[in-house]
């Protein structure tokens, strides 16, 4: 019954019920997750969205991608979920993957509106063909943690964008995927609910111990939710710059207000900066 | 604010006065729905028999509606087997054109082939007028009802087969995605999502269909013609056109349009039962 890739199922199985921490191994330690090697795409034969890209991500990194408008972040994020192909180049999974490792947010929470709170958060489940009822826990655990237990037999359209967003996240996680990958997904909320879910952020992934993929166009988002930055420029969008934030988690309101987080932002913003300049 | 984040905290009622305002226009609007129409309705059928009254206008030219009334009565049993026989005519062609339309509308998503094959033909069969198709209908087809039905479909399909299909192709494009990343299979996606996403175009085409099945099957009465048993309200309507029978024209009329009118209800009914749950087009906002 259980052959080949049974290592990974196994470990997984053990993800899950390691429940409440797994402490990412510090930055240099970390086994390989997956490549994307001299990434080009090329869209109807003269738009170039990426051009040389290469990335290397490790189990348990959160990194945030950082760049202008237009420089290729979304696509690379679709490069690795296999919506599109590279034009050129490769992605390779150490150990290789399925459809199980890869959870995604998006900007939209992009819920099924015909389906409460807790249908949406089965779908990954019912798509593999599992029943709600011997996936039940889960689901409940998984809205348990982004904080809306209470609200599995309602709507989307009863929820504020905040919530609905949340739900998304639990989607996203309920698999306990390997990778979760997020493109803009606080971008449309105001200020404070958006500061409330980076924190939750940090402690889901915290205690699902995955590896995390972030788009954002903030700096302030981007060091405090990640170990490493990679900021991207545009036309062609390529990687300019790698920064590390090698600050403990868990992060906390302290981690805002301390001098090493400013530090960080300007080195961030600085090459935000030279990344824009060198787009104009 | 959303009601669910206050869920819970079980606050006491607060009317303030916009509240107060808003429940009392609410309420006038209710009362105002049913009352206004049956007003003109009153005024109308008062007008009518004044009319007919004052200048002395013979009952075979235009009877009032009290006659018509009188013989909507007389004529119940007759004139009510008829409705039955359009009536049953009309649901049939409906739940045919459903079939037809919505299984159309999944061939033709699941393949860009077919759709290219057939779509066009899809269209020249509905903006030909269903009177013209009618007469060689019945030179071909024996039976009368299928005669009878093939006409309501025809006429009825389209609305469905074309809101079906937007609607199945309009599935959320970011939902999609996540079902690809997912590894949906085609048929999970169809269930799961553009099913879902189609049934209120569908509900939308539906109701259209309702009225038109109705409009085909009388029209095919008419062009059928012939009478005997299993004969529809149209047909009663010739007959009593032939024999100078005004009020009984009108008296069917009147149960014609009351078909209308019960199916269109129904159907909207059906559509807000369906989605009432969950569809913008059925939730009640603050005004
Ligand atoms: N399907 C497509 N067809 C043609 N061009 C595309 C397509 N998708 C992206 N592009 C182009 O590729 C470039 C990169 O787009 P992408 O959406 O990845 O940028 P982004 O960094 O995510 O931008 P933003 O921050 O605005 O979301 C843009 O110039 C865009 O116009
Ligand atoms: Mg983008």
């Amino acid at each position: 019954m259980m052959a080949g890739g049974s290592a990974r199922a196994t470990r997984k199985r053990q993800g899950t019920n390691l429940m409440p921490s797994q402490t990412p191994l510090p930055l240099g330690a970390r086994p390989e997750l997956l490549k994307m090697e001299g990434i080009d795409k090329t869209f109807n034969g003269d738009v170039v969205a990426l051009k040389g890209l290469s990335l290397q991500v490790n189990e348990g990194d959160f990194i945030s991608l950082l760049g202008p408008s237009g420089c290729g972040k979304s696509t690379a994020l679709r490069l690795i979920a296999e919506l599109s192909h590279p034009t050129r180049g490769r992605i390779t999974w150490a150990g290789g993957h399925d459809t199980g490792d890869l959870g995604v947010v998006f900007q939209e929470p992009t819920l099924m509106p015909w389906a409460t709170v807790a249908e949406n958060v089965w779908l990954p489940f019912r798509l593999r063909g599992a029943s709600y009822a011997s996936v039940k826990d889960e689901v409940l655990q998984a809205l348990r943690l982004v904080g809306l237990e209470r609200f599995q037999t309602v709507y989307p359209r009863e929820l504020s964008g905040g919530m609905k967003m949340r739900v998304s996240i639990a989607r996203a996680m309920v698999t306990r995927p390997r990778l979760i990958l997020m493109d803009e997904p606080f971008a449309a909320l105001d200020e404070i609910t958006r500061f409330r879910l980076n924190n939750d952020l940090l402690a889901l992934k915290e205690k699902i111990g995955c590896t995390v993929i972030f788009v954002t166009h903030s700096v302030f988002e981007s060091v405090f939710l990640s170990d490493r930055i990679v900021v991207m420029a545009a036309r062609p969008g390529r990687v300019i710059r790698e920064l590390t934030v090698d600050e403990s988690y868990p992060r906390d309101e302290d981690f805002r207000t301390s001098s090493d987080y400013a530090a960080h932002c300007r080195s961030a913003s600085d090459a935000l900066h030279e990344a824009m300049g060198i787009a104009a | 604010m959303s009601i669910a984040e206050d869920r819970g905290a079980d606050p006491a009622p607060i009317v303030d006065a916009d509240e107060a305002r808003r429940a009392r226009a609410r309420r006038l609007d209710q009362i105002g729905k049913w009352t206004l129409p049956a007003l003109v309705l009153l005024v109308s059928l008062f007008l009518w028999d004044r009319v007919v009254v004052w200048n002395e206008i013979p009952h075979y030219i235009l009877p009032g509606p009290g006659l018509v009334f009188e013989t909507l009565i007389k004529d119940w049993a007759m004139l009510f087997d008829a409705a039955l026989v359009t009536l049953q005519i009309t649901l049939m062609a409906l739940a045919v054109a459903v079939l037809g339309g919505v299984g159309l509308a999944i061939l033709f998503t699941q393949s860009r082939w077919i759709e290219m094959s057939f779509y066009p033909y899809a269209v020249i069969l509905q903006v030909t007028p269903i009177v013209a198709i009618a007469p060689l209908i019945f030179i071909y087809v024996d039976s009368r009802i299928a005669g009878l039905l093939l006409c309501a479909w025809l006429v009825a399909f389209f609305p469905v087969l074309s809101n079906t299909t937007l609607g199945l192709n309009s599935a959320d494009h970011n939902l999609r995605d996540l079902f690809r990343i997912m590894g949906a299979t085609r048929w999970q996606r169809l269930r799961y999502l553009q099913l879902p996403s189609a049934l209120p175009y569908f509900l939308g085409g539906l109701r259209i269909a309702g009225g038109l099945s109705l409009i085909g099957a009388v029209v095919a009465e008419y062009v059928a013609g012939t009478g005997g048993i299993g004969s529809g309200l149209a047909f009663r309507i010739l007959e009593a056109g032939y024999r100078l029978n005004i009020p009984r024209m009108f008296a069917a009329l009147i149960l014609i349009a009351g078909m209308g009118v019960i199916i269109f209800a129904g159907l909207s009914f059906l559509s807000h039962m369906l989605l009432r749950k969950w569809h913008e087009s059925a939730l009640k906002r603050e005004r």
